[in-house]
């Protein structure tokens, strides 16, 4: 299978839905022309044509808006926030027109929008460029929210989300662009709303999304081969839709469960996971649910601080020793 | 032209009517089009039937049967009726909270417009909006929004569509004074003017600039009391229109819909008018303007203005005006006892209609094992 990395499978995905419908636009700020900050859409507009691949003014809440107007005359835009760090400008227009629009309009208005940029730190980008936003908009019904790590996942729930009659919160773990995947040529996608077990085990579940897994994964191959105990890794892949049961299936296997986010510890994706297995697997817990989340504080610049406030391979071996009831 | 004249003094601005355009701009002299006497008529019949059904409205409000908050669009009814005259199906319209008028004018059923404002299930949007959320996309109602200034770029976002689906449609992108100050005009005015260049935007703005943003003033908001002009930041031709006189925003439409409809780029009209009604209905006090100004105002009540010119003209005496306001008190009693009728929502309509497909919303409701 060839490989192709992060960035060139988001391409690809977007390429060969442009051109199988027409309805499909582009929107965002240096998407044409310059050809993508991160080079996600290079060569798109010499393809498509600037009707299709539209430059747009630093102006955020606009385009979006703007973008959310064309899909309720069914256009499908697919948004480029150049980082969702910006799109607080542009919030009101996802949560109070794409999120709602449908309801409030009694089913009248569909809104098949695609947002997508990179989320989340890493990259040494300080306080304003730095956030996890999966909590923030998987709060609100009316969005979905997804968080992919792999290259094939990439690409097959970007056809998904651009095939989704819904609005689509597409969150691109920035810090993996260049990083490569398999990805097959032929054509598939990838639905919502189905976790992925990175890999199998027995003793602890280890649950993350988005570049985290990675993490979890270097951790796991780490507890097999210092100390011989076989952690299940799971991907959610998906905020919103949220894959309840196959959490619930790992930790009925494993009785123990480690839950990793990047964002702050209150109110995040980590504490609806230890919320569902509390609530659906609370008999089969042999110790609490356990989080590791980044550090309450703005993200800093310096390396050495980023990396302190981000989790690390130590932190999760330390809580996994916690719920496996071993010593470091 | 009296009513030009009128306008003149209206819009010079003594204190009670400092309002009116402030720095004393003026619409243009508008050529009154020749409006027969069965046409006059009907347009009057329209702009009944908008005051007698917000009258209606704010009845029950008071009554309690109405929730929510419920704007009215008493003294501004010139405004939409104009407008909405030039309206050609497949055009789009987009307004914001004070939404009623446009949806009776679009020929939504004032029935299932009631029932929504009174939460019933029969309502336009099945209870789900409300007064701030009319919708009738078969007729174009592209909805009514809640955010000032947050269904701009909306509307500009549809203009482009229409043009890219190649079609001949536009945008009717109401808005109020009070939105023109909101950084979502200023991002969707300025991609408009833009996408505009190349024949790609084809929205006509209309600004009911009725003088006030809730409570508070045009001139006690921005220090550039000019607000058509605000579109010259982003290259877009713009006029006023004397927003109290039908016969005036009818040639202004016209013009500007055909104008707009060929060149696909955008255009703005601020439209000077006047809410004689209060903000909303729990808008007691008016502590922001005088009882005075609110009287000359009325004084050029755009129902009364039809009304002088029919009886002036001959084209209606009072007898058939009486008798054309009992037929609409009767659609509009007809209305309110359809509503009171109307059974609540089904409670199953709780969970539709948040995503297309119904089992994707399930996936998201918490489940116990």
């Amino acid at each position: 299978m060839p490989e192709l990395t992060y960035r060139n499978a988001l391409r690809a995905a977007l390429t060969e839905e442009m051109a199988r419908d027409e309805s499909v636009v582009l929107l965002g700020e240096d998407i044409g022309v310059y050809g993508g900050t991160h080079l996600i859409t290079q060569g798109l507009l010499d393809r498509f044509g600037a009707k299709r691949v539209i430059d747009t003014p630093i102006a955020e809440g606009g385009f979006t808006g703007a973008a959310i107007g064309m899909a309720m005359l069914g256009l499908r835009p697919v948004v480029e926030m150049m980082t969702w760090n910006f799109s607080f400008l542009a919030s009101d227009q996802i949560i109070q027109n794409a999120a709602k629009l449908r309801y409030f309009s009694g089913g009248q208005v569909g809104v098949p929008i695609v947002i997508r940029g990179p989320n989340g730190g890493g990259v040494q980008l300080s306080a304003q460029h730095t956030h996890s936003l999966e909590n923030l908009y998987g709060h609100f019904p009316g969005l979905k929210v997804v968080s992919p790590v792999t290259p094939y996942d990439v690409k097959g729930m970007m056809l998904t989300a651009i095939r989704d009659p819904d609005p689509v919160i597409f969150l691109e773990a920035g810090a993996l662009y260049g990083t490569k995947g398999e990805v097959p040529e032929e054509e598939y996608t990838v639905p919502f709303g189905k976790a992925r077990v990175a890999r199998e085990g027995k003793d602890v579940t280890l649950i993350s999304y988005g570049r985290q897994v990675n993490l979890l994964l270097r951790v796991a191959e780490r507890l097999a081969t210092e100390e011989d105990v076989q952690a299940e890794v799971i991907d959610l892949r998906s905020i919103r839709p949220f894959d309840e049961e196959t959490i619930v299936a790992s930790v009925k296997k494993t009785n123990r469960a480690v839950a990793v986010q990047e964002q702050w510890r209150f109110f995040g994706v980590a504490s609806e996971v230890a919320a569902v297995i509390q609530e659906r697997a609370f008999d089969y817990l042999d110790a609490p649910v356990e989080r590791v989340s980044g550090a309450e504080v703005p993200a800093p610049y310096a390396r050495n601080l980023e990396e302190a406030a981000f989790p690390s391979e130590q932190q999760v071996i330390d809580a996994a020793h916690r719920v496996l009831y071993r010593e470091g | 032209m009296a009513v030009s004249k009128e306008a003149r003094d209206k819009t010079g601005g003594g204190k009670a009517t400092g309002a009116a355009s402030p720095n004393g701009q003026q619409p243009a002299a508008e050529q009154t089009p020749d409006l027969g006497g069965e046409r006059l008529l009907e347009l009057y019949r329209k702009m009944l039937l908008i005051r007698v059904f917000e009258e209606a409205t704010q009845r029950a409000f008071r009554q309690g049967k109405i929730g929510g908050y419920l704007h009215v669009y008493i003294g501004q009814e010139a405004v939409a009726t104009g407008f909405l005259d030039a309206y050609r199906e497949g055009d789009k319209v987009i307004t914001a909270y004070r939404d009623h008028a446009h949806a009776l004018l679009l020929g939504s059923d004032p029935n299932a417009v009631m029932a929504e404002l009174y939460g019933r299930g029969t309502g336009i949007v099945k209870g789900k909006g409300g007064s701030m959320h009319l919708f009738d996309v078969e007729r174009g109602l592209m909805g009514g929004y809640g955010i000032v200034g947050g269904h701009i770029p909306l509307g500009v976002g549809m203009a482009y569509a229409l043009r890219y689906e190649g079609t001949e449609g536009i945008v009717q992108l109401y808005l109020g004074d009070g939105a023109i100050h909101n950084g979502a005009y200023h991002e969707a005015a300025n991609l408009a003017g833009l996408w505009g260049k190349s024949g790609m935007n084809p929205t006509l703005f209309i600004i009911e600039n009725n003088q006030y943003g809730m409570g508070t003033s045009v001139e006690r908001a921005t220090a550039m009391t000019d607000l058509g002009a605000k579109f010259d930041s982003y290259g877009i031709e713009h006029e006023k229109v004397d927003g109290m006189d039908v016969a005036a925003v009818i040639a202004c439409a016209r013009r500007a819909t055909a104008r707009v409809r060929e060149t696909g780029r955008p255009y703005a009209v601020e439209a000077l008018t006047y809410r004689t009604a209060p903000h909303g209905a729990a808008d007691i006090k008016e502590s922001y303007r005088t009882r005075e100004e609110i009287n000359q105002w009325r004084q050029r009540d755009p129902l009364g203005l039809v009304e002088q010119r029919l009886l002036d003209s001959g084209a209606a005496d009072e007898g058939r005006l009486g008798a054309l306001r009992d037929e609409v008190k009767a659609r509009v009693d007809e209305a309110v006892r359809f509503a009171d009728e109307s059974p609540e929502p089904p409670l199953d309509e709780l969970h539709t209609d948040v995503y297309a497909d119904v089992a994707a919303q399930q996936e998201t409701e918490p489940t116990h094992a």
